[in-house]
């Protein structure tokens, strides 16, 4: 293969043992490079001018409409990066995955990008369920993923840093300013049924007590149901100021479009709905008639104004067309590689163990949703924000907290 | 859990909650009679049900587009041409799919269970491929969103409102269909007893496609129907096919009265529990006691005497 750009830098003895290695892998070969070899003790697939990367996301299946997004953005940042000159003088090349939307073949596919391809990090990942499987294939041949979805906490692993917001950093500060803001007492909270929604919920439930406020239902239904009249009924009954929602996939279309059917105009806020569920990528399904009025809690919007979100977007759209829109875990996917390029440049080193070390602490100025830190724990100091949805599916930013909220991925007094 | 409420609070609420309850029943019932021609007529298991479904609402989604594009004068009424257009392109796919797939499998009426379910993978990722992975958003005439308010406090959905006049003009075309016209006789005569209906000179292979085909061109309405309530997405057909064999096999696969009783005892214990219970658990219920029944009574609530 690519033999002869290293054998240049080899002794003469040394290529005839190598000669009699051949069984070897091409990437330990190309390891022993002097001065590839200073970047990269432990064999993984860097050259002189190239790194190899995996990306893996279903591209097939129920989560491919989600996980699109995710993809197109971690593209966009290794082109970028590459344009830049790449990391460490080398041009990331990638290996991209599909994960199926099956959560075994997420694990097999692992460990292919890991031992086959030798890859120095993997972009990957969306559903819980796809990360809990691919998590022991990481930590066994310790290679390290950048997980970009908002999810329920109650994990840490020195194999994987996780971009998009953990449960408290999310609902904490939504539920406070629905108190604050909109004089909210009575929630009604309802959700898909699998762990995220049930946690959110747990969190959220033991938050909205603590502040003295009451839980008038906790509903969950299962994975794609499409019948909402009946619990719309319940809701009526039990008036609550805020519909909070954890509802997911086609499951979210039928919800909003049999809300609106059942005349709850969301405009009128009575009950306010507040999802955490929906970004701009539902909104696509659901159609912004439909959800005029609906407010998210997450980290990021596409409309939010800083100059650093102007230009991703003006980019992104230049990559994947003008029609193309952002959400949040879109944005968090954006930011994997970035973190990962710092890590590698303040290591000076693609080995895992050595960005392990560097990984905490290190700081994006050029974050679309601003400036962002990794934390010890391997998740990322972010702002909460409110959006406020349009009739045309994007959001205002009604609300941003003051600071940047701690990730707590194992919140005493909310388990 | 009543105590804090007025009787005219609870009275609207059950009158909302009865109109829930036969809104699923409509919903069921139109999701059902696609399948209950094609697995309980023909007894083909179509796997790929839900993705006919789903053809007709993209070919909705397509019509809205073209007419809001072409035609915004028209675009309040452009619902009940998609729908006509739903039910000629599913159509048209189901006498395709019957010619070279599904007439090869009538003796191995269990292989079409796998052909099927191979054919509703294609039509998948063909969708994804075509229409991109993301669900689209089918925008509806004002006039059928939204809801009429009876009273101050009863307020029922128009969409629901239209599921349920759909469903009953369908139901009692398919009936008569069945029970009048000369091709609906001819195909239950095949089904019942295919060498007799061919030797007494009935075409049997046009028959069969003429069949297949209807029940596709039923489920593209009902496809083109739940843009209303429901998503457009290449994988939402999954959402419906449980409920829909459910619904078939529950009522006797060969009876269209049984069908209709199925829908209507399914979603009303599902409606009712529902309301006093979490919707996972209702759903388990709903579950358990369909199999108890089935286990009792393993051809159906209704079944065709015939002698095997």
């Amino acid at each position: 293969m690519k033999k002869e750009i290293s054998s240049s830098r080899l002794g003469t003895t040394r290529r005839t043992l190598l000669k009699g290695l051949a069984a070897l892998p091409a990437a330990m070969v190309l390891a022993s490079s002097s001065y590839a070899a200073d970047v990269n003790t432990t064999g993984l697939a860097v050259t002189d001018d190239t790194v190899k990367v995996g990306i893996l996301h279903s591209i097939t299946g129920t989560m491919a409409i989600s996980e699109t997004g995710s993809v197109q953005a971690e593209k966009l940042a290794i082109q970028q990066i590459n344009d830049m000159g790449g990391v460490l003088g080398r041009k990331i090349e990638y290996i991209q995955e599909d994960g199926a939307s099956d959560w075994p073949t997420f694990a097999e596919k692992s460990k292919k990008l890991l031992v086959n391809d030798k890859v120095a990090a993997v972009f990957g990942c969306w559903t819980s369920a796809s990360r809990k499987a691919a998590l022991p294939v990481f930590e066994q041949y310790n290679g390290m993923l950048f997980y970009p979805t908002f999810y329920e906490g109650l994990e840490q692993s020195p194999n994987v840093i996780y971009t998009g917001q953990e449960a408290t950093q999310q609902i904490l500060k939504g539920i406070d300013w629905a108190k604050e803001t909109k004089g909210a007492k009575k929630f009604f909270l309802l959700g898909s049924d699998y762990i995220w929604p049930r946690t959110s919920n747990k969190i959220a439930r033991k938050h909205i007590e603590k502040l003295g406020l009451k839980v008038v239902g906790e509903e969950y239904y299962p994975l794609g149901h499409t019948q909402f009249n009946s619990v719309i009924n319940k809701i009526k009954l039990k008036k609550p100021d805020v519909i909070f929602t954890t509802v997911v996939g086609g499951s979210n279309v039928a919800f909003y479009k049999q809300l609106k059917a059942a005349g709850i105009d969301l405009t009128k806020e009575k009950p306010l709905v507040l999802t955490l569920s929906v970004t701009e990528d539902e909104i696509l399904g659901i159609g912004g008639e439909n959800v005029d009025g609906l407010y998210a809690s997450m980290k990021y919007f596409q409309s939010l104004p800083n100059d650093n979100n102007k230009k991703f977007v003006a980019e992104f759209k230049k990559m994947w067309g003008e029609k193309s829109v952002i959400g949040d875990v879109t944005q968090a996917a954006y930011l994997g590689p970035w973190i990962w390029k710092a890590a590698v440049e303040k290591a000076g080193s693609f080995d895992v163990d050595a960005i392990k070390k560097t990984l905490p602490g290190i700081e994006l100025t050029t974050a679309p949703e601003g400036y962002v830190k990794v934390h010890p724990n391997h998740h990322l100091w972010s702002k909460s924000r409110i959006g406020h949805a349009k009739a045309d599916g994007t959001f205002d930013v009604v609300y941003e907290s003051k600071d940047l909220i701690e990730p707590n991925p194992f919140p005493k007094g909310y388990q | 859990m009543f105590a804090d409420y007025t009787w005219a609070e609870l009275g609207s609420i059950f009158a909302m909650q009865g109109f829930a309850g036969l809104i699923l029943f409509s919903v069921l019932l139109l999701m059902a009679l696609g399948l209950a021609i094609i697995f309980g007529q023909m007894g083909v298991i179509n796997m790929a049900h839900g993705e006919f479904m789903i053809l007709g609402a993209y070919i909705t989604y397509l019509t809205s587009n073209l007419f809001s594009t072409y035609l915004p004068d028209l675009f309040g009424i452009y619902f009940f041409i998609a729908m006509i257009f739903a039910f000629i392109g599913t159509f048209l796919l189901g006498s395709l799919v019957e010619w070279t797939l599904i007439r090869h499998l009538y003796k191995r009426p269990l292989d079409t269970l796998l052909a099927t379910w191979g054919l509703s993978l294609i039509l998948q990722q063909l969708y994804r491929t075509v229409f991109g992975p993301r669900e689209v958003g089918v925008t509806l005439p004002d006039w059928m969103m939204g809801s009429y308010a009876v009273s101050d406090s009863i307020e029922i959905p128009v969409n629901g409102m239209i599921v349920m006049v759909i469903t009953l003009v369908i139901t009692i075309g398919v009936f008569l269909f069945l029970q009048k016209s000369r091709r609906g006789k001819q195909s239950r005569a095949v089904v019942l007893n295919r060498a007799m209906a061919g030797a007494v000179g009935i075409d049997t292979a046009r028959v069969d496609r003429f069949t297949f085909a209807l029940g596709c061109g039923i489920a593209g309405i009902a496809g083109a129907t739940f843009t209303m309530i429901g998503s457009t997405g290449p994988t939402s057909g999954q959402l419906y096919i449980v409920d829909t064999f459910l619904v078939v096999v529950f009522g006797g696969a060969a009876s269209l009265l049984g069908t209709i009783a199925s829908a209507f005892s399914i979603s009303q214990a599902q409606s009712i529990m529902e309301f006093f219970m979490s919707g996972s658990m209702a759903k388990v219920l709903t579950l358990l006691t369909v199999i108890v029944i089935l286990m009792l009574r393993p051809q159906g609530l209704f079944s065709l005497k015939v002698r095997r």
